[in-house]
């Protein structure tokens, strides 16, 4: 760096245009931001958004594995699938949303402890909720077979407080059985995703002056007026990317329902993945894949502009 | 790095120097030069482009007209890391990853100074923080925090020393002992220092030489006292202080003295500081300073001598603030106008709703152009905070 | 009534209470469990006490070569993900160029599309490059979708980075490689470590991208799925046991150094 202040060296003679001429900056440093995207933003163009333009021309091709497959805008494929598959989507949907409630009817009173109530216990909960994670997920979804196991502790207690009439009566479950049941996979699906929940709810909690409790408090507020009327409106950003974060993954999973659900709670992720790994019909495994998409993404664009946050990002 | 040619630097010239951003124009080609070893202030409200200028002279940002010299060096095209200029940033800017001691050596250590102890310590000394050299910069109070920002900038011993608003983030009291240390450090070192702020007062009692920005442009320039007595103005008269401005039509003119009908009643003004048309039936907008008119009650209006500026009106508000009494005077020449009296002896019939006479020497009174604004440069209050 | 009114007022305290003994229990089942001597290939009852698994924690065929391979891919992806998140961070807040929005777009929408979609067009484009599927096509997927992830929370670092700070370094004499190495990047260090952590966690959970492109590569949360079918050796609990105990003790040795560099600066 030292060298380069040369002071001493005569100042230079022609680069200075005249006063009044308009100068632009150096190209090489206008270029800077496009070098910094470049390898990053390529890569998700290649491996993102270029394996969705296949996948689309996948899905209108006709063909087998062995003859090969093209292009012949057969888009009855998706018509086929939605036919065919039509109940996997909508329990796809159906459990990931009940998951969210549940991740949200759970999770708001935890980042609530954490964020207000918990005082110097704060980092060792957080710490806690964030623990999880560092058990591979598959193993701790594989833990929930044992505490869900037939004649177990837990199965014993929601019979013996007939919990179990109820779910039965709902069809969540089946006898005396609650693994290989909708709950089952409900239950794996809120517990997998709660953390995504937690932490967005705590940190837009945890940004709320405690001021603004006491001053609701002066102006005639009941507790549960100021959690309706200022601390839940405060903390919309963390509900809606908390609930983005749940449901959207929620959607695609087929882990939970092929470990704790049995045929009959096949989500719209176990056929995807069982027509693309094993049966090997590519178009319809792309057109359901494509479904699953457009479905998601619209309900998350009308859910976010409904919310009122777009910058979420 | 030579530092021997820091010292024989020269003053600073900017040519033409402008910059817009897309259609906006921040600042319009601007001449000025500021002599070596002054203290300068860019004064305006935000968003006058005095910041922009400060910034073009550190290199921070490229006019899109203009050339910088530094004495006989064009610097135009130099990047901030090789000008032998150093700035006191807004809100200080110091690393909060490193010691108050490695902020201080941060420059030293770039233009690759091996042994920066002894430098770094003297520093420290001057700044009285010797004993904080191991701290981090948020331990520091305000005023200690502005203190290394200075020490981080000067150890450089730059050509010039640019200071964007630093005692903007202090309070009025600490505020005030700051401007008389920099006032001091400055004369001391014997550095250039050009300072920009929006508070007229600072500049006013660090500055040898004034600039008043407005719109990207500078509305006037010099010394303090020069520009308080004599604003060219309408925006300039309302900034630096306060002034009350009366429109006037000229009755007769091209003498020595102009006299002027305001309201019915007639003032007279020395041709010289009036900075309009001095024709015989021309408008203009007359001015004087608070402070330079008396108040008597109208029933005492005979004990005002001979020769002096009258003008007739009805107290509508008036505040103690201890040295003096300021008083709002409304009458046939203008409403809202201002008088500061000095709190000797007080007259307890000057209340609100007392019939007054305002009165003043004519040498005080000044004019300007009446195609301006009554009112530029009233609202600082609000943009200053 | 006294203490009705006792457990009303910490209702929230309870309901938090019992959620996170829900995300807890799991946690616990494992650690318990990998103590268990079970009687067939399912780890699911238990049956008795026994440390034979943790005396012996790569006695199962091809789980710890799984579990290093994971290891490598989760490290590699780090350091790829990190680097150009890193650098698309800096550009978003730093610069202005056109195209900001779509930009924008393109790395909002790998967090908000379900995982499996992205796991099977992919697919679908190495099928089609006749790429052959094994350490490299897990390694390019999950920099793909960590990157995302690393851009978020670097750039949440770097937006709450004072720009003048960069500009106090270059005025004193910092030149541009000078201020990136002194200034920027120690005080954005935080938000890189936080998105490397994540990325790193992220990949060597990633079970369904994975599933999808590794081909016959087995990683590790691929050799758990297949023992949920095969029988489920009781070591996989043992290094599930052993990952949460070590993460546990890093983050909390990571605060007590922390909470004492912070007290030794004190005056």
């Amino acid at each position: 760096m030292t060298g380069t202040t040369t002071e001493a060296a005569p100042p230079p003679l022609t680069t200075a245009p005249a006063a009044g001429e308009v100068r632009k900056p150096p190209t090489r440093r206008r270029l800077v931001p496009y070098w910094l995207l470049l390898p990053g933003i390529l890569w998700l163009l290649v491996f993102f958004a270029l394996p969705l333009v296949y996948q689309a021309s996948t899905s209108v091709q006709t063909g087998s594995l062995e003859k090969g497959f093209q292009v012949t805008w057969h888009f009855a494929t998706y018509w086929d699938a939605l036919a065919e598959y039509y109940p996997q989507y909508v329990r796809s949907l159906l459990y990931a949303g009940t998951a969210t409630v549940l991740c949200l009817l759970l999770g708001y009173p935890l980042a609530y402890l954490i964020a207000f109530k918990a005082g110097r216990w704060r980092n060792l909960i957080l710490v806690l909720v964030i623990a999880p994670f560092f058990t591979s997920f598959l193993i701790r979804t594989l833990a929930w077979k044992t505490i869900l196991a037939d004649g177990g502790a837990v199965v014993g207690a929601l019979d013996a407080l007939h919990v179990l009439d109820v779910t039965n009566w709902l069809g969540w479950t089946q006898g005396d059985r609650v693994l290989a049941t909708p709950m089952a996979v409900v239950c794996g699906l809120t517990y997998n995703f709660l953390p995504f929940m937690i932490l967005p709810l705590y940190t837009s909690l945890e940004r709320i002056d405690g001021r603004l409790h006491e001053a609701a408090r002066d102006l005639y507020a009941s507790p549960a007026t100021t959690f309706r009327k200022v601390t839940f409106p405060l903390s919309m950003p963390g509900v809606v990317s908390g609930t983005l974060l749940t449901f959207i993954p929620a959607s695609g999973d087929y882990v939970n329902a092929e470990l704790l659900g049995s045929t009959d709670t096949k989500m719209v992720g176990n056929v995807i993945q069982s027509q693309f790994l094993r049966v090997l019909d590519y178009p319809t495994a792309a057109a359901l894949s494509f479904i699953l998409m457009a479905v998601v993404l619209i309900m998350v664009t009308v859910y976010i502009r409904r919310a009122g946050t777009e910058d979420l990002v | 790095m030579t530092t021997d040619t820091k010292s024989t630097g020269g003053d600073v010239r900017l040519t033409g120097i402008s910059k817009t951003y897309g259609s906006f124009t921040a600042v319009h080609p601007l001449e000025l030069t500021i002599p070596q070893g002054s203290f300068f202030a860019l004064l305006g409200a935000s968003g006058c482009g005095k910041t922009t200028t400060l910034r073009m002279i550190a290199g921070l940002e490229d006019p899109t007209t203009g050339t910088v010299h530094l004495g006989e060096r064009d610097v135009t095209d130099l990047p901030p890391y090789k000008r032998p200029v150093n700035t006191v940033f807004q809100s200080y800017a110091l690393f909060p990853h490193l010691s108050i001691y490695e902020n201080v050596a941060f420059g030293l250590r770039r233009r690759g100074v091996k042994s920066v102890k002894k430098q770094v310590g003297d520093m420290l000394e001057l700044v009285q923080l010797g004993d904080r050299a191991q701290q981090r910069p948020h331990q520091l109070s305000g005023g200690q925090q502005q203190r290394v920002a200075v020490a981080r900038a000067l150890i450089n011993h730059p050509q010039v020393l640019l200071l964007d608003e630093p005692l903007g983030a202090l309070d009025l009291k600490l505020r005030r002992q700051m401007q008389l240390e920099l006032k001091r450090i400055q004369t001391e070192v014997g550095i250039t220092f050009v300072h920009v702020t929006h508070d007229q007062e600072e500049a006013m009692t660090m500055a040898d030489q004034v600039a008043v920005m407005n719109g990207g442009r500078v509305e006037q320039l010099g010394a303090p006292a020069d520009l308080y007595e004599n604003p060219q103005t309408t925006f300039v008269a309302n900034f630096l202080g306060t002034s009350n401005l009366i429109p006037a039509e000229i009755v007769e003119g091209a003498s020595e003295d102009l006299v002027v009908s305001a309201g019915g009643g007639k003032l007279r003004l020395p041709a010289g500081r009036c900075q309009a048309s001095t024709a015989a039936g021309g408008r203009l907008l007359v001015g004087v300073r608070p402070e330079k008119i008396s108040l008597v009650h109208a029933d005492d209006a005979g004990t005002i001598p001979d020769g002096r500026n009258r003008l007739t009106g009805t107290i509508t508000a008036s505040s103690f603030i201890g040295v003096s009494t300021q008083y709002v005077v409304d009458g046939p020449a203008g409403s809202g106008l201002q008088v500061y009296e000095q709190n000797v002896e007080r007259d307890s019939r000057l209340a609100p709703g007392a019939e007054v006479v305002l009165h003043w020497n004519p040498a005080h009174t000044f004019g300007l152009g009446a195609d301006q604004a009554i009112d530029a440069g009233t609202q600082k209050v609000e943009d200053a905070a | 009534m006294v203490l009705l009114r006792w457990i009303r007022r910490r209702l929230v305290v309870f309901a938090g209470l019992l959620t996170l003994a829900y995300l807890i229990l799991p946690n616990v089942i494992v650690m318990v469990f990998s103590f268990n001597d079970p009687a067939g290939r399912f780890n699911y009852a238990w049956r008795e006490f026994s440390t034979a698994a943790w005396r012996d924690p790569c006695g199962v065929a091809d789980m710890c070569g799984s579990l290093s391979l994971s290891l490598q891919i989760a490290t590699w992806a780090t350091i790829g993900a990190t680097v150009l998140g890193t650098m698309i961070a800096f550009a978003l807040v730093r610069y202005r160029f056109r195209a900001r929005g779509a930009i924008n777009s393109l790395i909002f929408l790998p967090m908000a599309m379900p995982e499996v979609v992205m796991a099977a067009s992919l697919l679908t484009l190495f099928l089609n490059l006749g790429a052959q599927l094994g350490f490299w096509t897990v390694l390019i997927a999950h920099i793909m979708f960590c990157l995302s992830f690393v851009v978020t929370a670097v750039k949440a670092r770097v937006m709450s980075m004072d720009p003048r700070l960069e500009e106090a370094a270059r005025d004193l004499y910092a030149g541009p490689v000078q201020t990136f190495l002194r200034v920027t990047l120690p005080i954005a260090a935080p938000g890189i470590a936080a998105g490397a952590l994540l990325a790193f966690a992220l990949s060597f959970d990633d079970f369904i991208i994975t599933n999808f492109n590794a081909g016959s590569t087995v990683t590790f949360p691929m050799f758990v799925w297949g023992s949920a079918q095969r029988g489920t050796p009781v070591q996989i609990n043992v290094i599930g046991t052993a990952m949460f105990a070590i993460a546990v003790l890093v983050v909390v040795v990571g605060q007590l150094l922390a909470r004492r560099r912070n007290r030794a600066a004190q005056p």
